[in-house]
C-alpha cells in the first residue's frame, strides 16, 4: 500500500493504544501486560505460590522425618548425597532436602504475606488516622513513627526479636511486620495529605459530604497505589529480613515445619564442608524476592503518572 | 539555616531521649535477663538474688532509668555482662565504633564510587546491554540476603582462593601500633604499611557484601534521576546550543540529578550498620554489629541501649546532613525559615 495509507493505520492503531478515558488500572494494567519485567516477576511469583500451595501434594517425604539419619556420620562431617527417591540429598540430620525446599516454599510465603499484611493494617490504622485528623493526633503519631524511623529495620526488628522469651514462628512475623508499620504509615499520610486540599474532596465537601465518607470513600481509596506497590515490595522485605533473624539466632527453633531463612540459618555451621544446604534456600530466597521486587518496580512504573507515554 | 539546624538538633534530643526510654523498659523486660546470662549453669536462687541487687535491677523500672539517665549524662553507661564482660559500655563503643567506621566508610565509598558511574552510563545507553546488565544487578542485588552473600564471599576468595585473610581486623603477630584506633590510618601515621595494607586486606571481603545493597539502590536511583533530567528542555537547550558532552554532563545533568541520589546516599549510610550486623558476624570482624549480635545473643542490656541509641542517634545525624546539602546542591531549596513564602 501507499505511504500515506500506511500512516493512517498508524495513526488508528496509536490511537485505539491511548489511554484516553481509561481508567488508571486498567491503563496501568495495559502497559503491564506489556512489561518483560513484570511478566517474569509475576512468572516466579505464581510459580512459587503454586508450589507452595501444592507443597503438601509434591513433598514426598515428611520433612520432619530424618529417613536418611544412618548416612550421617558426624564424626566425618558426611551428609546424605543425592540419591534414588531423594533428588536433592539429606540434611545435616537426614531429612529428605527437597521436600524440605518445598514445604519451606509454604511457610516462608506465610511469614511474608503475613508479615505483610499486619504491617500494612497497622499502617493503614496509623497512616489514615494522622492523614485524616490532623492536628494533635497527626503529631503524636508522626513523631512516634519518626522515633520508630529511627533505628535502621533489621536492627528493629532483631530488637523486637529479642523481646519474646521463646521465639518462634509467630515473634518472628510480628518482629518484622511492626518495623513495616511506620514506613506504610508514612506513604499514606503523605498521599492523604496530598489530597486534603485537591479538587475532587473539595467538591465532596462542598456537596456536604460527611467527613468519614470523604475519608473512607475518597482519600482513602486514591491514596492505595503507592501502599500496594510498597506492599509488594516489602513481601521481599519480609522474607529476606526473617531469614536474617534466623541467622542471629532469633529464629524460629522449631524446624519440624521448615522456612528457608532457617533452613539457611542451621545451615551455617556445616556450610564449609556442604555449600549446598545453604545454597538451596538461599537461592530460593533470593528468586522469590526478586520475583516480588520485579513486580513491586513495575506495578509502581505502570501507576506513575509521569511514565505515560 | 542556622535556627533550622537548631530545631532539628533539639528534635534529634527528643527522638533519643524517648527512644532511651523506650528501649530502657524493653530491653529489661527481655526474658531471661544479665543475671542469668552471668550465671548461667551454677545459678542458684541465692546467687542470683544477690547479683540481681549488685546490679540494681530489683528497683522500680523508672527508678532505674532515672539513675541510668544520671549516669548517662556524664558517659557511664554501665557495666558489659556479655560481650566484653567486666569492660564498661562506653569503653565498648570507643574501642569499636572505629572499626565499624572503617568498614562503613568502605562500604559506602565502593556503592557511590562504582554506583553512580554505572547508574549514569546505564541511563546514557538506555536499553544497551549495560543498562540492562546494571537494572538485573541491582534488582539482584537487594534481593540476595546479605550474610548470605558475605558467606559467599569469605568461602570463594579467602578459604579456596586465599586472596584475603577470613576474619578479624588484622593479623595478631604484626604487632602494629595503636593511635587512633583506626587500624588503617595507624598504619600510615606510624609508617608502619604492612600494617596498614594487612587492615585494608581484612576490610574488603566484609565491605563489598556490606555494600551490596547501598550500591543497588544508588545504581537504580542514579539511573532513574539522569534519565529524568536527560528528558529536560534545559538539557536539549544546552545540546542545541552546541555545547560539548562533557559540559552538559557535568554542569547541568549530574548536578540536576543528584538530588534524589545524595538522599539515598544519606538513608543508606544511615541504614549501614544493620547490614553490619550480619557482616560482623561472618567475618568476625570485631565492630559495633558484632558486639550487638553477641549483645542479643548473651542479653548485655547496657551494651546492646548504649549500641542502639548511638545507632539511632548516627541515623538521625546523617539524614540532618542531608537535609542540609540540599541547600548547597540546589539553591533553589530554601532551608526551614527565612526564604520567601
Amino acid at each position: 500500500m501507499t505511504a500515506r495509507t500506511d500512516k493512517i493505520d498508524e495513526l488508528a492503531q496509536r490511537a485505539a493504544e491511548s489511554d484516553a478515558g481509561v481508567s488508571l488500572a486498567a491503563a496501568a494494567w495495559r502497559r503491564l501486560r506489556r512489561n518483560p519485567v513484570f511478566l517474569v516477576g509475576a512468572g516466579i511469583v505464581v510459580l512459587f505460590v503454586v508450589l507452595a500451595i501444592l507443597s503438601p501434594l509434591l513433598a514426598a517425604h515428611d520433612p520432619a522425618d530424618p529417613m536418611l539419619g544412618d548416612q550421617v556420620v558426624r564424626a566425618r562431617n558426611e551428609i546424605p548425597p543425592p540419591q534414588p527417591g531423594h533428588p536433592l540429598g539429606g540434611d545435616q540430620v537426614g531429612r529428605d532436602l527437597l521436600s524440605r525446599l518445598l514445604v519451606g516454599a509454604q511457610q516462608t510465603l506465610l511469614v511474608g504475606v503475613l508479615a505483610t499484611l499486619i504491617g500494612l493494617a497497622g499502617g493503614l490504622v496509623l497512616g489514615t488516622l494522622a492523614g485524616a485528623l490532623s492536628g494533635w493526633v497527626d503529631t503524636v503519631v508522626m513523631r512516634a513513627v519518626d522515633v520508630m524511623l529511627s533505628i535502621p529495620g533489621l536492627l528493629l526488628a532483631v530488637s523486637i526479636g529479642a523481646l519474646f522469651a521463646q521465639p518462634n514462628q509467630y515473634t518472628v512475623i510480628l518482629a518484622v511486620a511492626i518495623v513495616q508499620i511506620p514506613v506504610f504509615a508514612r506513604l499514606l499520610r503523605g498521599s492523604m495529605l496530598a489530597q486534603r486540599h485537591s479538587d475532587h474532596v473539595l467538591a465532596a465537601r462542598a456537596l456536604g459530604v460527611r467527613q468519614r465518607a470523604i475519608v473512607f470513600r475518597h482519600m482513602l481509596p486514591n491514596s492505595l497505589g503507592p501502599v500496594i506497590v510498597q506492599a509488594t515490595l516489602v513481601l521481599a522485605i519480609a522474607i529476606i529480613e526473617a531469614a536474617g533473624l534466623s541467622f542471629l539466632g532469633l529464629g524460629n527453633p522449631d524446624d519440624r515445619l521448615p522456612e528457608w531463612g532457617q533452613m539457611l540459618g542451621q545451615a551455617q555451621n556445616v556450610i564449609d564442608s556442604h555449600p549446598q544446604l545453604a545454597f538451596w534456600p538461599a537461592g530460593c530466597i533470593i528468586v522469590v524476592a526478586l520475583g516480588f521486587t520485579l513486580v513491586g518496580e513495575s506495578l509502581r512504573e505502570a501507576l506513575d503518572p509521569k511514565s505515560r507515554r | 539555616m542556622l535556627r533550622y539546624t537548631v530545631r532539628r538538633l533539639l528534635q534529634l534530643v527528643f527522638v533519643v531521649l524517648a527512644l532511651s526510654l523506650l528501649l530502657f523498659a524493653w530491653l529489661r523486660s527481655l526474658p531471661g535477663g544479665p543475671v542469668s546470662a552471668l550465671l548461667g549453669e551454677r545459678i542458684t536462687p541465692e546467687s542470683r538474688a544477690r547479683l540481681t541487687a549488685e546490679l540494681g535491677l530489683d528497683q522500680p523500672i523508672f527508678v532505674q532509668y532515672f539513675k541510668f539517665l544520671g549516669r548517662a549524662a556524664s558517659g557511664d553507661f554501665g557495666v558489659s555482662t556479655g560481650v566484653q564482660p567486666g569492660d564498661s559500655a562506653a569503653a565498648i563503643f570507643v574501642q569499636r565504633f572505629p572499626a565499624t567506621l572503617e568498614l562503613s566508610v568502605l562500604a559506602i565509598v565502593i556503592a557511590i564510587a562504582v554506583g553512580i558511574p554505572l547508574g549514569y552510563l546505564a541511563a546514557r545507553r538506555r536499553g544497551g546491554l549495560l543498562d540492562n546488565l546494571s537494572v538485573v544487578g541491582s534488582l539482584i542485588g537487594v534481593a540476595v540476603p546479605v550474610f548470605f552473600l558475605a558467606f559467599v564471599l569469605k568461602q570463594v576468595f579467602a578459604v579456596e582462593l586465599g586472596w584475603f585473610p577470613t576474619t578479624g581486623r588484622q593479623e595478631g603477630g604484626l604487632d602494629a601500633t595503636r593511635v587512633t584506633g583506626f587500624f588503617v590510618l595507624d598504619g600510615l601515621i606510624t609508617r608502619e604499611f604492612d600494617a596498614a595494607w594487612d587492615a585494608v586486606k581484612h576490610l574488603i571481603l566484609p565491605a563489598i557484601a556490606l555494600s551490596s545493597i547501598p550500591f543497588s539502590v544508588i545504581v537504580r536511583i542514579t539511573r532513574a534521576s539522569v534519565l529524568d533530567v536527560l528528558d529536560e528542555d534545559f538539557v536539549r537547550t544546552a545540546e542545541s546550543k552546541g555545547l560539548t558532552t562533557q559540559v552538559i554532563t557535568r554542569r547541568h545533568v549530574l548536578r540536576n540529578s543528584m538530588l534524589p541520589v545524595v538522599t539515598t546516599i544519606g538513608l543508606q549510610t544511615g541504614a549501614l550498620l544493620a547490614g553490619a550486623v550480619l557482616t560482623e558476624k561472618v567475618f568476625a570482624f570485631p565492630g559495633i554489629g558484632q558486639a550487638l549480635a553477641i549483645g542479643f545473643e548473651r542479653r548485655d542490656y547496657p551494651v546492646l541501649l548504649l549500641l542502639i541509641l548511638s545507632a539511632a542517634g548516627v541515623f538521625v545525624l546523617v539524614n540532618l546532613a542531608v537535609d542540609l546539602s540540599y541547600a548547597v546542591i540546589d539553591p533553589r531549596i530554601r532551608t526551614g525559615s527565612g526564604g520567601g513564602r
